[in-house]
C-alpha cells in the first residue's frame, strides 16, 4: 500500500525518507514541489497528486509535508488518517512534531515507522504498544543511555499485539489511581453582518487522562445522553452498551487519548456567547477606510469569556492600521496582511472596542469585499451545549480512584461576516 | 527480540567465520567469494539511483549525479571509522555506528559499501544495534544480494523459536529481503507460520505474503492455498491482514470468500480499524456479485420523479428497459438474510473514529443498501468534515457523487457545507458543488443568498466557482433563471475582470435557452467588448452576437467592424469567433458586411494558426458564392444558422459513481493501478447455499449435533479470543446472535444452525447451557440406576441423547459397550458389569473412571460390598469405591472407580468382597480406553504430528467394511474403539482424532484417509509404540466391519 514517505518542510527541503519496499527515487518528490509552487498557499496543495508512475497522497501539517507514494489502488482517506496519527505519534513522543525534533530524534523517528508499517500496511498504531516496543526519549534516560550504553528498545516482548484490547498495556501500577476527564466543547458558527446566525454547531470531545493500575473497567454516564445525537468512539468503548444504554462502558488505554467525540448540529439552538457589532469601510477617495469593531457577551450562561481574540484578513490593499484598543493589544502583520486583536478576558461593563482608520495602497481601487472576523475565545467551567456527566463507576478492581471531571467551551471556526 | 538476539550463539561464529572471508577478501580480493564483488559493490547500489536520475534527465539531476560521485569518493574516509566502530567489542560503540548509519540512511544518504560491516552485527546481542541492522538490512539487501544471503541463517534460526514473537519478527525480516534465492526459503517459512499456533504469528506470515508476490510472481498459485487457509482463521488479528494479502494477489478469486463470508461479517467489529477498511471494501465487492440490488423495484418509481434531471443517465435507462420483463417474473424482492448481515455489522463501524473506516461503511451503504437505509451514513459523512482537511477533501469528493445520486439524503445538513472565508481553495469549490447539486425549488433562496456573499470574496478562483454554480442552479431550476440572470448581469460591471469574464460565460450558456427575451442583455454585452481582455469571455460575446444578429441587427455589424480592425492582435479562439461571427453576418446581412468578412477572410489566410487558416478556407468556399462553389453553399444557412441546442451544465461529478466510492479511483475519476471493478448487481442471485460453513463431522445432522462439532472448537476459539470474552466480542456476539435470529425463518438450513453457533457464544447462554448440562448428566445417572440391566435394551432414541449428552461434556463418542466382570451365576446371584465411561475421573486425573453396576438378583440383601487385595503391576494404582453398605433384593445400584493402567493393558486383579464371599475378577481395558480426547486445531494437529514421525508413525492401508459408507460412520466407529475427539479439517477425504493417554499424556493422534472405492489408510502417530500397534489393530477391525 504505502511505498514510501518523504518528509519535506515549508521552505521545500526534503529531510527525511522512509521506504517500506523497494527504493523509489526521490525525484518522485519534483510532482510535488511543481504542485506546491502552483497551489501558492500550502493549505491548497491537492492531497492527491497523480504521477505517470505514481500517486502522491500528502497531508500539510505543523508546517511539514508527509508525502507518502502509492503504486496501487488504495482508499485515499487510509493513507491520510495513517500520515495523522505517525504526526499524532511524532508529537506524543517528543511532545512536538517539527522538523528540528525529527531531525532530532531521527533513529526514534526511524523504528518508529518500522514498527507502524508492515510492507506498506498498518501494523502497530497504538501508542500503547509503540511505547512497549520503543520508549520515547526523555531528558533523564537519554542521559542515563549515554553513560550507561543502554538503548530505547523496550526490552519485553510487546505484548499489547497478541492482545484483543491493544490499546491497553499489561501490568499497569500507578501509587496514585487517578481518571481525569475534560468536556471540551467548541463553537462553530457563521454569523453573518446583522449578527444573525447563519449556521451554528457544537463539535465535542472527551479526553481523558487514566492513571490506573491493573484492568479497570470503566463506566461514565451522562444527566442527558440524548444531547448526543452523532458521537464517534475510542475502539475501546462497547458501542452495544451505548446504543442500549446510554452509558459509555470501556476498558482505558493507559494515559491520555480522546474517549469520543460528538456533534450537535445546527437543528439544535446553539447557545452563541459574544456578539460582534463592527463598522469596516474604505472610502472611495483617500485611500484609507474605516474601522470599528465591539465585542460584548451573549449568552455566556453567567460565566466569563476569556482568551478572546479577533482575527481579521484584510484585503490585500490594506497597508497600515492606525487603531485605538480600549483593553488589549492590537497588531497588524502587513506582510500576511492579518490584524489580530488580543482582547483578553471580556468584562461586561467596559466593552472592549477598537476603532481607528485603515491606510490602503494609494491609486488602488477601493476592495470590492469586507474581511470577515475569526473570534477565539474560551469559557471555563462550562458546556455550552449542557451536556453534564453523571457519574464515573469502576469494576474489576478493588482501589477507590480519584476522579475528576472539567469543561471548557472554546470557539472553533468561529466567524462574523462583513 | 530479545531472545532473537542471545538465540543463534553458533550463527554468531558462523557469521565471524564469514566476516573473516569478507575481510579477507576486502584486504587481497580473495577468490572464496566472487572475485568482482569488491570494486563492484559500490559501483551496482549506485547504478540503479543514477540511472533513474539520468532517465528523468534535467540539468540538476546531473548535479545530483556530481554529488553522488562526489560523495563516494570522500565517503571512504568517513566510513572507516564507523566501520571501525562497527568491528568493536562495544555495544555502545556499534550502536552509535548504527545511529549514524540509519541517519544517513534516513537522509536519503548511500551507505550501501557498509554492507559487510553491518550484516555481521544481525547477530549482536544489543536489542536497538540489532534492530538497526534489521532496518539497515531491508534497506540494501535488494542491492547487495550476495551478502545479504549471510544473514538469512539467522533468521530461519529465529522461526524455531518457542517464542511467538521472535518467530514473527524473524519472518517479518526474512520476507522483506527482496532476495530473489531465497523464494524458496520464505515460502517454506510462510507455509510453516500459517499453521503455527499463534495468530500473531499466522498474521505475519499474512503480512509476508504479497511481499513474497510482488517479488516472485510465479508463486502466486502456492500462495492462494495459504491465502486460503488463512481465510479460514478464526482470530482477529489474522482477519485484516489476509483479507488484504488476498486484495493484493488474488482479488478475483471471490469463490474464497462464500465459506469466510459469514465469519468475517461477524467478527469485523473486533477487527483493528486498518483491517476493517480492507475487508469492508473486499465485501462490498462480494456483496455485488452475489446478491440482488435492493433497489430495484424502487428504480422505477424513482425514475419518474428524478428524470427531469437526470435525462440522460444511461444506466438507469438500461435498467428500466430491463424492469418491465423482469419485474413481471421476479417475486417480490427479498433480502438474503447474508446481505442483510453485513449491512447490520458494519454500521456501528459508522461510530468509528477512523476516518477511513467510517468512508468505507459509507461506500458500502452507498452502493449496497437499500435506498430508505441509505441516509444513516449522511450524518457520519458530515461528522468527518470537521476534521483535516486532506480528510475533508476526500469526504467532499465523494459527497458530491452521493449527492447527485441521492441528493435528499445531504439536504438536511445543507448548512454544513456553508464555506468560510477561511477554508483552503480546493475545499471552497468542493463545498460549493456540493451546495449546487442540493438546490432545489425550495431551498434555492436560501443558497442563492450564500453564494451572493461568496461572489464578494477575495479568492477570485472561488468567485469564478461561485459564478459557474448560480449558472447551473439556474439551468436546473426554472423558477430562479431570471433572478439568476439579473445578478449575473449587475456582475458584469464587477471591477474585476475575471468576475466579469466567467459572468460572461455563464450568461452566454444562460441566454442560450430563451434568446428573444434578453436583447438588451445582448447589446449590454456587446458594449463589454471594448473593455474585457479575457480571450474566453471575448470569444463568448461574439459567439452570443453573432448567433443573435437577428435581434441586434445594428449593433452586430459595427462589432465587426471593431473586430476586423484588432483581428491580428486577438487569442485564437477569439479570431475564431470573428471569423464566425463574420460568416453569420455574411448570410444574414451580406449588403452591410460583404466587404468586412472578405477582409477579416483574408487576414486569416495568412494566419500563423493553421486552425484559423483552415477555417478561413472552409468558410469563404460554403458562404462566398462563385463558379466552383459546390452544392452545400446553397444550405450554407441552414448549416449555420441551425437551432444549436442549450448547453447542460452539468455536475463534473455525474457518474462518477461507477467507480467505487472512498477509492483512489474515484477521486481521480480515472483508473488506478491495481483498481478492482464494481461489478454491476446480477440478474439473479447466485446459489445463497455456497455460503453455508459445512460442518465436516455430521453433516447431515440436525442443529443438536451442530453444536456438539461447536464444543469441539470451542477451547481452541475463546483461547484465541482471549479476554476479549467479557469486553468486546461479547458485544459483537450478541448481536449477531439475536441477528440471525429473526434472519432463520427465511433460510433454514443455513441461517438455522448459524443462530444456535452464535447464540452459544454469548456469555449468558454459555451458563444457562452448562447448568443444562449438569442437569442432564444428573438425570442420565438416574436413569442407569432405575432402569438397571435393560441398559442394553435403551431404545434407540435414548441412546441418541445418551451419547449427545456424553459428546457434550466430553469428546464426541460412540456408544457405551458394557463388559461383565462377574456373571450371576459364578457370582451367587450377584451380577457385576462394568464399562469405561469416559468421564474424567475427578479425584484423580490420570486415572482411567470405571463405572460399576452391581445388581443383586438373590432374594437377600447383600451387604459390605467393597474391594480387597488388589494385586496390580508395578505403578498401577487403583482408587476404590466407597464400600457399599447394602445392596436390597431385586435392586442395583452404580458405583465409579478410578484405575491407574499406567498406559498399559495389563489387567487389573482384585478381589471383590461381599459379606459373605470373596470373588476374584479382572478388569482389562480396551487400549482406545486408555485415553482422553483432545482438543487441537488443524494447524496443531499437524503440528504435533510433524513431531512424531518415524519410529512413532505406523501406518495402515485398510479395505472399509461395507457400512462405512461416509465420514459419519467412520467417525462413529473411531470413536467407539478409541476415547478420541474430531479434530476439524478442511478436507473431506481425511477424518482426523487426537487424544491423550489418561496416565502420562502423550498425544494420540489418528488420521484416516479415505480414498476412491473404499480404501482407506489409517495413521496412527504416538510415542508410545506400543498403544500405537494395538489401536492401530483395534481400528482397523472396527472400520473393516
Amino acid at each position: 500500500m504505502i511505498h514510501s514517505l518523504f518528509l519535506i518542510n515549508n521552505a521545500g527541503d526534503l529531510f527525511l525518507e522512509k521506504h517500506w519496499k523497494s527504493v523509489i527515487s526521490r525525484s518522485v518528490c519534483d510532482y510535488f514541489f511543481e504542485a506546491r509552487e502552483k497551489a501558492v498557499e500550502p493549505d491548497n496543495v491537492p492531497p492527491v497528486i497523480r504521477t505517470p508512475h505514481h500517486y502522491l497522497i500528502n497531508i500539510y501539517r505543523e508546517k511539514i509535508f508527509f508525502v507518502s507514494v502509492i503504486q496501487t489502488e488504495v482508499p485515499p482517506l487510509f493513507v491520510i488518517e495513517f500520515l495523522h496519527r505517525v504526526a499524532e505519534t511524532f508529537q506524543d513522543y517528543f511532545g512536538e512534531c517539527s522538523e528540528s525534533t525529527i531531525k532530532d530524534n531521527v533513529v526514534i523517528v526511524y523504528e518508529l515507522l518500522e514498527e507502524m508499517l508492515d510492507n506498506g500496511f498498518p501494523l502497530a498504531t497504538e501508542s500503547n504498544i509503540l511505547k512497549e516496543l520503543i520508549r520515547p526519549p526523555t531528558i533523564l534516560r537519554s542521559m542515563v543511555n549515554t553513560i550507561t550504553g543502554s538503548s530505547n528498545v523496550g526490552e519485553t516482548l510487546p505484548t499489547g499485539q497478541l492482545s484483543t484490547i491493544p490499546w491497553r498495556r499489561a501490568g499497569v501500577k500507578y501509587t496514585n489511581n487517578e481518571a481525569y476527564f475534560d468536556v471540551v466543547e467548541e463553537i462553530d458558527a457563521i454569523l453573518d453582518k446583522s449578527g444573525t446566525t447563519v449556521f451554528a454547531e457544537i463539535q465535542g470531545v472527551i479526553d481523558a487522562c487514566v492513571k490506573l493500575s491493573g484492568m479497570p473497567d470503566l463506566t461514565l454516564s451522562f444527566m442527558n445522553p440524548r444531547l448526543l445525537d452523532d458521537v464517534s468512539f475510542h475502539p475501546c468503548v462497547r458501542y452495544k452498551r451505548w446504543e442500549s444504554e446510554r452509558v459509555i462502558s470501556f476498558v482505558p488505554p493507559d494515559g491520555n487519548f480522546q474517549l469520543m467525540s460528538y456533534h450537535i448540529s445546527a437543528q439544535n439552538l446553539v447557545a452563541i456567547p459574544v456578539y460582534v457589532k463592527q463598522n469596516i469601510s474604505f472610502f472611495e477617495t483617500g485611500s484609507s477606510g474605516r474601522l470599528d469593531i465591539t465585542v460584548g457577551p451573549k449568552q455566556t450562561m453567567g460565566k466569563t469569556v476569556e482568551g478572546l481574540v479577533v482575527t481579521v484578513h484584510m484585503p490585500k490593499v490594506v497597508l497600515s492600521a492606525n487603531l485605538n484598543a480600549t483593553q488589549g493589544t492590537y497588531n497588524y502583520d502587513p506582510v500576511t496582511k492579518i490584524l489580530v486583536w488580543d482582547i483578553g478576558k471580556l468584562n461586561p461593563q467596559k466593552l472592549p472596542n477598537l476603532k481607528g482608520s485603515l491606510s490602503l495602497q494609494s491609486g488602488a481601487p477601493k476592495p470590492e469585499e469586507n474581511p470577515s472576523l475569526n473570534i477565539d475565545l474560551k469559557i471555563q467551567q462550562l458546556a455550552i451545549s449542557g451536556l453534564k456527566v453523571n457519574r464515573l463507576d469502576m469494576y474489576g478492581e478493588k482501589y477507590k480512584p480519584f476522579k475528576g471531571v472539567k469543561y471548557v467551551t472554546k470557539a472553533g471556526k468561529f466567524q462574523v461576516r462583513t | 527480540m530479545q531472545k532473537l538476539l542471545q538465540l543463534p550463539v553458533n550463527a554468531v561464529n558462523i557469521v565471524k567465520g564469514v566476516q573473516g572471508v569478507t575481510q579477507g577478501q576486502e584486504e587481497a580480493l580473495s577468490p572464496v567469494l566472487t572475485p568482482d564483488s569488491g570494486p563492484q559493490n559500490w559501483y551496482s547500489a549506485v547504478q540503479p539511483e543514477e540511472l533513474r536520475h539520468l532517465r528523468s534527465g534535467g540539468t540538476e539531476d546531473r548535479s545530483a549525479l556530481e554529488e553522488g560521485l562526489n560523495s563516494v569518493q570522500t565517503q571512504p574516509l568517513r566510513h572507516d571509522d564507523l566501520k571501525e566502530m562497527l568491528d568493536s567489542n562495544k555495544d555502545s560503540l556499534k550502536l552509535e555506528a548504527m545511529k549514524r548509519i540509519v541517519a544517513m540512511i534516513a537522509r536519503g544518504k548511500n551507505a550501501s559499501d557498509l554492507f559487510p560491516a553491518v550484516v555481521k552485527n544481525v547477530a549482536c546481542k544489543n536489542i536497538e544495534v540489532k534492530k538497526l541492522v534489521y532496518v539497515y538490512l531491508v534497506r540494501y539487501a535488494e542491492e547487495q544480494q550476495d551478502l545479504a544471503l549471510l544473514s538469512i541463517s539467522t533468521f530461519q534460526r529465529g522461526l524455531k523459536d518457542p517464542n511467538q514473537l521472535i518467530r514473527a519478527s524473524a519472518l517479518r525480516v526474512l520476507s522483506s529481503i527482496r532476495v530473489t534465492i531465497i523464494v524458496p526459503i520464505m515460502m517454506l517459512a510462510i507455509k510453516e507460520a500459517a499453521s503455527d499456533m499463534s495468530p500473531y504469528v499466522r498474521k505475519t506470515a499474512a503480512h509476508a505474503i504479497p511481499k513474497l508476490h510482488s517479488l516472485d510472481p510465479e508463486q502466486k498459485d502456492q500462495l492462494i492455498e495459504v491465502i486460503e487457509k488463512l481465510l479460514a482463521d478464526k482470530t482477529t488479528l489474522v482477519a485484516g491482514s489476509v483479507v488484504m494479502a488476498f486484495e493484493e494477489v488474488c482479488p478475483d478469486r471471490i469463490d474464497l470468500i462464500h465459506k469466510n463470508y459469514r465469519k468475517l461479517c461477524n467478527l469485523l467489529i473486533d477487527v483493528e480499524e486498518w483491517g476493517q477498511v480492507v475487508i469492508i471494501n473486499m465485501l462490498t465487492r462480494y456483496a455485488r456479485t452475489q446478491f440482488l440490488n435492493p433497489n430495484i423495484n424502487e428504480s422505477l418509481l424513482e425514475e419518474n420523479s428524478e428524470k427531469a434531471f437526470y435525462a440522460s443517465d444511461d444506466e438507469e435507462e438500461e435498467d428500466k428497459k430491463a424492469e418491465p420483463a423482469t419485474l413481471a417474473k421476479r417475486k417480490p424482492y427479498v433480502m438474503d438474510p447474508d446481505h442483510r448481515l453485513l449491512l447490520r455489522n458494519t454500521k456501528p463501524l459508522l461510530q468509528s473514529r477512523n476516518a477511513a473506516v467510517v468512508m468505507a461503511v459509507a461506500q458500502l451503504y452507498f452502493h449496497l443498501a437499500p435506498k430508505a437505509e441509505v441516509g444513516i451514513i449522511a450524518k457520519a459523512l458530515v461528522r468527518l468534515m470537521r476534521s483535516h482537511s486532506e480528510v475533508q477533501y476526500v469526504v467532499l469528493q465523494n459527497v458530491a457523487t452521493m449527492s447527485i445520486k441521492r441528493r435528499g439524503m445531504f439536504e438536511p445538513y445543507l448548512k454544513s457545507f456553508y464555506i468560510r472565508s477561511t477554508d483552503p481553495t480546493q475545499i471552497k469549490v468542493l463545498k460549493l458543488e456540493v451546495l449546487t447539486n442540493l438546490a432545489n425549488e425550495t431551498n434555492i433562496s436560501t443558497i442563492l443568498r450564500e453564494f451572493q456573499t461568496y461572489i464578494k470574496s477575495m479568492d477570485k478562483d472561488f468567485v469564478a466557482a461561485s459564478i459557474q454554480a448560480i449558472g447551473r442552479c439556474a439551468t436546473n431550476i426554472g423558477e430562479v433563471r431570471d433572478t439568476c440572470l439579473n445578478g449575473l448581469v449587475q456582475l458584469l460591471s464587477n471591477r474585476d475582470e475575471l468576475v466579469v469574464a466567467e459572468s460572461v460565460v455563464v450568461i452566454k450558456k444562460l441566454l442560450q435557452m430563451q434568446p428573444e427575451q434578453h436583447s438588451d442583455i445582448i447589446k449590454h454585452m456587446a458594449k463589454l467588448i471594448d473593455n474585457i481582455q479575457v480571450p474566453m469571455a471575448r470569444a463568448s460575446i461574439l459567439w452570443l452576437i453573432g448567433e443573435y444578429c437577428e435581434h441586434v441587427p445594428k449593433i452586430a455589424p459595427d462589432v465587426l467592424r471593431k473586430m476586423a480592425k484588432s483581428f491580428t492582435n486577438e487569442e485564437d479562439i477569439v479570431k475564431l469567433q470573428i471569423i464566425n461571427l463574420a460568416a453569420k453576418l455574411y448570410l444574414t446581412n451580406s449588403k452591410q458586411s460583404k466587404l468586412l468578412t472578405q477582409y477579416v477572410l483574408n487576414l486569416a489566410k495568412y494566419d500563423q494558426n493553421y486552425d484559423i487558416r483552415d477555417r478561413a478556407r472552409f468558410i469563404r468556399q460554403l458562404i462566398v458564392p462563385t463558379d466552383k462553389s459546390g452544392a452545400l453553399s446553397k444550405y450554407a444557412k441552414k448549416l449555420f444558422l441551425a437551432l444549436k441546442p442549450a448547453p447542460v451544465l452539468e455536475s463534473p461529478f455525474k457518474d462518477r459513481d461507477h467507480f467505487q466510492l472512498g477509492s483512489l479511483s474515484h477521486l481521480l475519476n480515472a483508473k488506478a493501478a491495481g483498481y478492482q471493478e464494481l461489478p454491476n448487481w446480477p440478474e439473479s442471485a447466485p446459489d445463497p447455499s455456497v455460503r453455508n460453513v459445512e460442518i465436516p463431522d455430521w453433516s447431515k445432522c440436525s442443529s443438536r449435533k451442530d453444536r456438539k462439532e461447536k464444543k469441539v472448537e470451542k477451547p481452541f476459539y475463546s483461547d484465541s479470543e482471549g479476554e476479549s470474552g467479557p469486553t468486546e466480542s461479547a458485544d459483537s456476539e450478541s448481536d449477531s446472535g439475536s441477528g440471525s435470529a429473526s434472519a432463520s425463518g427465511s433460510d433454514e438450513s443455513g441461517s438455522g444452525s448459524e443462530s444456535e453457533e452464535s447464540g452459544e457464544e454469548t456469555e449468558s447462554d454459555e451458563e444457562e447451557e452448562d447448568e443444562e448440562e449438569e442437569k442432564k448428566k444428573r438425570k442420565k445417572l438416574d436413569k442407569t440406576k432405575a432402569k438397571k440391566q435393560c441398559i442394553i435394551n435403551f431404545d434407540q432414541f435414548d441412546m441418541n441423547k445418551i451419547t449427545s449428552v456424553f459428546s457434550q461434556t466430553l469428546a464426541p463418542s460412540g456408544s457405551i459397550k458394557m463388559y461383565e466382570l462377574l456373571h450371576r451365576i459364578k457370582g451367587e446371584g450377584l451380577a457385576v458389569e462394568y464399562c469405561f465411561s469416559r468421564q474424567p475421573f475427578s479425584p484423580e486425573p490420570n486415572m482411567v473412571a470405571v463405572q460399576i453396576q452391581f445388581t443383586n438378583n438373590t432374594n437377600s440383601e447383600t451387604k459390605n460390598l467393597h474391594i480387597e487385595d488388589p494385586r496390580l503391576q508395578s505403578g498401577m494404582r487403583i482408587r476404590e469405591f466407597a464400600e457399599i453398605d447394602v445392596l436390597a433384593a431385586g435392586e442395583s445400584v452404580t458405583v465409579v472407580m478410578g484405575i491407574d493402567f499406567c498406559d498399559s493393558t495389563q489387567a487389573a486383579n482384585f478381589q471383590l468382597c461381599t459379606h459373605t464371599r470373596k470373588f476374584f475378577v479382572s478388569i482389562q481395558p480396551p487400549v482406545g480406553e486408555l485415553m482422553t480426547p483432545a482438543f487441537l486445531t488443524e494447524n496443531d494437529f499437524k503440528k504435533e504430528q510433524g513431531k512424531l514421525m518415524g519410529m512413532n508413525e505406523i501406518l495402515e492401508k485398510l479395505t472399509l467394511g461395507e457400512k462405512c459408507v461416509n465420514e459419519h460412520v467412520i467417525v462413529e466407529r473411531v470413536t467407539a474403539t478409541a476415547n478420541l475427539s474430531r479434530v476439524p479439517c478442511g478436507s473431506d477425504k481425511e477424518c482426523r482424532f487426537a487424544g491423550k493417554t489418561v496416565s502420562s499424556g502423550c498425544l494420540v493422534l489418528v488420521t484416516v484417509t479415505t480414498k476412491e472405492g473404499g480404501g482407506a489408510q489409517l495413521t496412527v502417530n504416538c510415542e508410545k509404540m506400543l498403544i500405537g500397534t494395538m489401536l492401530v489393530k483395534d481400528i482397523l477391525q472396527a472400520l473393516s466391519q
